[in-house]
Parts: structure tokens; sequence; C-alpha cells
């Protein structure tokens, strides 16, 4: 088995020790949260505050909206040969009260989703080169198997 | 209207809208001279002169402002180049209006001008940028432009019953109020069966829905009130420009916009958290509070149709309807030429494709010949007030309101 490396550091836990977790900010002086993580100012104009703490963010939350991926992004993303189609969705996180963007596991199709469906945080691979996989958070969907029923 | 928020029009220039891959600074030269011709004055009589950046045209379009003013002739005009993503054009004329307010000058010229790479916008600049959100979005989620489009249209879908044929219908609209515009780049007809036939890009969004990266330039001439009435030997001008909307977000922006990966947070919010009350609705009504004209004078709108489906969010956004009610609108013909306040007469982006810098300036020119009566083929009947709306990456909004 080949190396596990995040593509981006810093942006999320990998789930070694407890469930992987988006990591953002958490300002010291508002509460405002932020991803990716802030860590010379506060979005809050009515906040001077430039202390944050990395906190693990929502591993769940709702459909805000979703879409697909039917043309092969240009670089820098990294496709795979054949190119395979991808689903995107925006997730509000109701704990941040912010929408988070992200791809969707593979497999799934904007058939599978609604807005407002709940979907879970997992990570995944987002490319693999030589030997190492290129790891990113990607969403899953809580429900999908029910409405299936 | 109290003189001192106004300003005149007194030309307007384009260069047709297409993808030959020319020098951008053709077209911008070919719109100044039109716009220039258009008001009756030389080029000798600009004082300013106000540049909309291109980024993808290396240094000369970084200081579009003086390339231009170097390809007319060097006169000593005073300049400014300005750059604000797909804003660039109204940051422009924002520069201008604001030289013209302050007395610092009489006459000002603005211009912009695109050439473009095939496909997708793939962020600018080589090499790993890993503090770059737009390098990052491209990279880690493979988001393109069309995929942020495509969130909002499926919003509207599964929030307001919004179907396929809808969005398709716009297009059709579009298509069709293009058809006659000389500087359209798209100049024909189709049917809702043609765009549901044409490829998904971005579901619910299809490849006719979706618009194209285009060359293009555009350009007017500006100036006081008082120097518009000596050159008119003592007449009001026929058209002004009575507000320019360049505002910012506000926090929290609950919205998801290109090139983020989040929005705002509202928990330091002590307002009510609406995931959906955004940043576009923010950027007309700065216009309409300073013209104190409000969208129920409204005689059209150019609003910038990136999608379709877009055009249906910019319909409540600009305030013709309450959120949900776009379809309606649309559907009743409301926004056709022909109805009460018709959209994008020009045909809009559907029917130009982007030549980001010029864009918001070319807005503006057809709202101009619109109020002067001239828009052969795609004519609003008595038209008397238009409104521009776009928006910019990373938040810069662009309206420009005008009367006759």
């Amino acid at each position: 088995m080949g190396a596990r490396v995040p593509a981006v550091d810093g942006w999320f836990s990998l789930g070694e020790e407890g469930p992987a977790a988006l990591l953002g900010s958490k300002c010291a002086g508002c509460g405002t949260y932020a991803f990716p993580a802030e860590t010379r100012y506060c979005r809050n104009p009515d906040c001077e505050s430039a202390e944050f703490e990395v906190v693990e963010l929502s591993r769940r939350g709702r459909i805000w909206s979703y879409t697909d991926a039917r043309y092969q992004p240009p670089p820098p993303y990294v496709a795979a040969d054949p190119y395979v189609p991808f689903c995107l969705v925006a997730v509000e996180l109701a704990a941040e009260k912010l929408v988070v963007m992200g791809q969707v596991v593979d497999g799934v199709t904007v058939d599978d989703l609604r807005v407002g469906d709940e979907v879970e945080l997992v990570i995944d691979t987002l490319y693999s080169e030589d030997d190492t996989d290129f790891l990113v958070w990607k969403w899953q969907p809580v429900v999908a198997a029910v409405r299936g029923a | 209207m109290p003189d001192d928020k106004r300003i005149a029009v007194l030309g307007a220039g384009m260069h047709p809208w297409g993808k030959w891959g020319r020098p951008f600074v053709e077209y911008g030269l070919a719109a100044a001279r039109d716009a220039l011709a258009d008001a009756g004055l030389g080029w000798r009589d600009i004082q300013f002169v106000s540049g909309a950046d291109t980024i993808r045209n290396g240094y000369p379009g970084f200081v579009a402002g003086a390339t231009f003013a170097q390809a007319l002739g060097w006169t000593g005009a005073r300049v400014s180049s300005v750059y604000a993503a797909c804003a660039s054009g109204a940051a422009a004329i924002g520069s201008a209006r604001a030289q013209i307010l302050a007395g610092l000058c009489d006459v000002a010229l603005v211009v912009g001008a695109d050439t473009t790479p095939k496909g997708f916008f793939a962020p600018v600049g080589g090499g790993d940028r890993k503090d770059d959100p737009d390098w990052l979005r491209f990279h880690l989620m493979g988001a393109t432009n069309p995929t942020y489009f495509a969130l909002y249209a499926r919003r509207r879908m599964d929030r307001f019953g919004a179907t396929e044929e809808d969005f398709a219908q716009v297009k059709v609209k579009n298509a069709r109020h293009g058809v006659a515009n000389p500087y359209a780049r798209y100049r024909g007809e189709v049917t809702v069966d043609e765009v549901l036939a044409s490829p998904m890009v971005a579901d619910p969004l299809r490849l006719l829905e979706i618009c194209a990266t285009s060359d293009g330039g555009a350009a007017l001439v500006l100036t006081s009130m008082d120097f518009a009435r000596r050159h008119a030997g003592g007449a009001e001008p026929q058209v002004t420009i009575n507000a320019v909307s360049t505002v910012t977000p506000s926090f929290p922006n609950t919205v998801i916009e290109m090139p983020n990966f989040s929005t705002d947070s509202a928990v330091a919010f002590s307002g009510q958290w609406d995931a959906g009350a955004g940043f576009r609705p923010s950027i007309t009504a700065a216009a309409y509070a300073e013209a104190g004209i409000g969208p129920e004078d409204l005689s059209l709108a150019e609003v910038y149709d990136l999608s379709a489906a877009l055009e249906l969010d910019w319909y409540e956004d600009i305030g013709l309807c309450g959120e949900g009610e776009a379809e309606k609108l649309l559907r009743d013909g409301v926004t056709s030429l022909g109805g009460r306040v018709p959209v994008n007469p020009s045909g809009g982006l559907s029917c130009f494709g982007e030549a980001i810098p010029a864009q918001a300036i070319a807005q503006v020119c057809e709202s101009v010949w619109q109020l002067r009566g001239v828009a052969a083929g795609h004519q609003v009947e008595g038209a008397r007030v238009a409104v521009t709306a776009n928006q910019g990456l990373f938040g810069h909004g662009s309206s420009v309101l005008l009367t006759r």
C-alpha cells in the first residue's frame, strides 16, 4: 500500500484519532468560524481580534444545493483517465452557520441528492500519482438509500 | 434630481463580440473611436482615460488605461486602470464618474476590451499556488465556474419548482432578443427542444444555457452636465448616469460564491440567519437609493446571465418580483421584448458570451441606445429608465442606473 498524503495541508484531519473532520478557525473575539481557517483577520467587521483557535467543524450537514461536473475540469484539477464525472455539493453546517462546498463520493449522481438532505464528511482519494494517494474531504449522503426504499 | 450626482453619456461605442484571437487593443481602439465619433468629440478633447483591465493578455492588459491611451496617441491625458473581475467595467465607469463629479475633469473616456482563450476559464498564472482560492477550487474540487452557477440553478428547482424548460425559455427569449443586435456574437433563434438537447455541462445547466467566453470591446464618453449642455448649445443631455453602485457584500455573506470554499459564518450575527440572503440584492439596492429611483420605475434591465437560470435569480435580486416568483414573470412574458420590463433586450451574455472587462461597459452602451430609442430591431418602446447589474469575483458589485 502506498503513501496517503493530504492534497492540502491543515484543511482537515485524517481521522487517525477519532473521526475525520474539516479544520476551521474560531475567532477568540466573536466566535466567528471560517473555512479554510483564518490566521490573520476575522471577517466580522465589528471584530478586530487576530486570535484564532483551530477547531473541527461539524461532520454532518444538510445540502444547500448540488450539481455535477460532466466535463473534465482544466488543470490544476488532476483527473482520472478516463475521466469520471463527480457531484459537488454545498452543505449547510447548522452549528457554524456557514455553507461549505466539496465533492461527493464516487458512485453518487445528482438523482441521489436533494436540497435539505443530510450528508456526512469522509476522507477520500482526490487523485493518485505513482505510489501516492492524495486525499481530500468529500461528502457522502446519509439518507440516499432510504429514499430509494 | 440635482446635478451633483448625475453625469452625461455623450458617446457609446462597441466592437462586435466574437472569437478571433486578435490583440485586445484592437477591439478597444475600435470601440473608443466609435464612442468619440458618437459623442461628436475628438481624442484630444479627452481629459481622463479610464481603462478596465484584462488579466489574460499580459502586462498591457494590467495597465489597460495607458495601453488604450498609447494606442490612441499620447496626449498627456490623465489615466486610471482598474481591475474588478466581471465588474471591471463598472469600476472604470465609477472612477471616471468620480473625477467628473469632483470637478477634476469634464470629459472622460472609458474603455474595456478582452481576448479570451477557448474552453472553461482556468486560474490565471502557473505553478502551485496553495494560498490562492481560485487555484485551489480547481485543484481540490474541480469546481469550474459553471458548477457554481449550477448550484444556484438546482436550488431554484428544489425550492421554487423551477423546471429545465424554464431555464431553456430564458435562453430562447435572449436568443430572440439578440437576433437584430449587430454587436452580438450569436444571432440565431433557438427552440426549447434545441436547448434541452444540448449536452449537460453541470446539472441542470446545459451547454446552450451557459455563457461562452468572447472577444469584444466597449467604450463610453462621459462628461459633466455643464459640459454636455455647452456641447449641445444649451440643451439638456439626452441620457444621464444617475447612479453607479460598486458595493462590497455585507457580513455575513451567506451565499456560496466563486471562487470560495465556504460562506461567511453567521454565528456572531445578531439578526436572523438566512443561508440564502446574499450579496446580489444589495448591488442594485445601492444604485436605486443613490438615484432615488426604484425597480417599479424601470423600463428595462441588462443583467449578467452567466447562466440562463441565473437570469431568474436577478429578477428577484433587482426587485422585479419577490423570491420564488421569477419563473412566473418569465412565463407571463413580462421580461420579453413587448413585456412590461424587458430583461436583456441586447440578448445578454447568452448572445454575447463574456468579454470580461468590456461586459459591464457593453451593458451601459445597450442601455444608452435603448434610452435614445435607436436599438433597431430590439427596441424597448418608450424606454426612460434602465439599470445594469453584475457581480465580480471576490465581492465587486456593479450596477449603473441611467435615465433619459
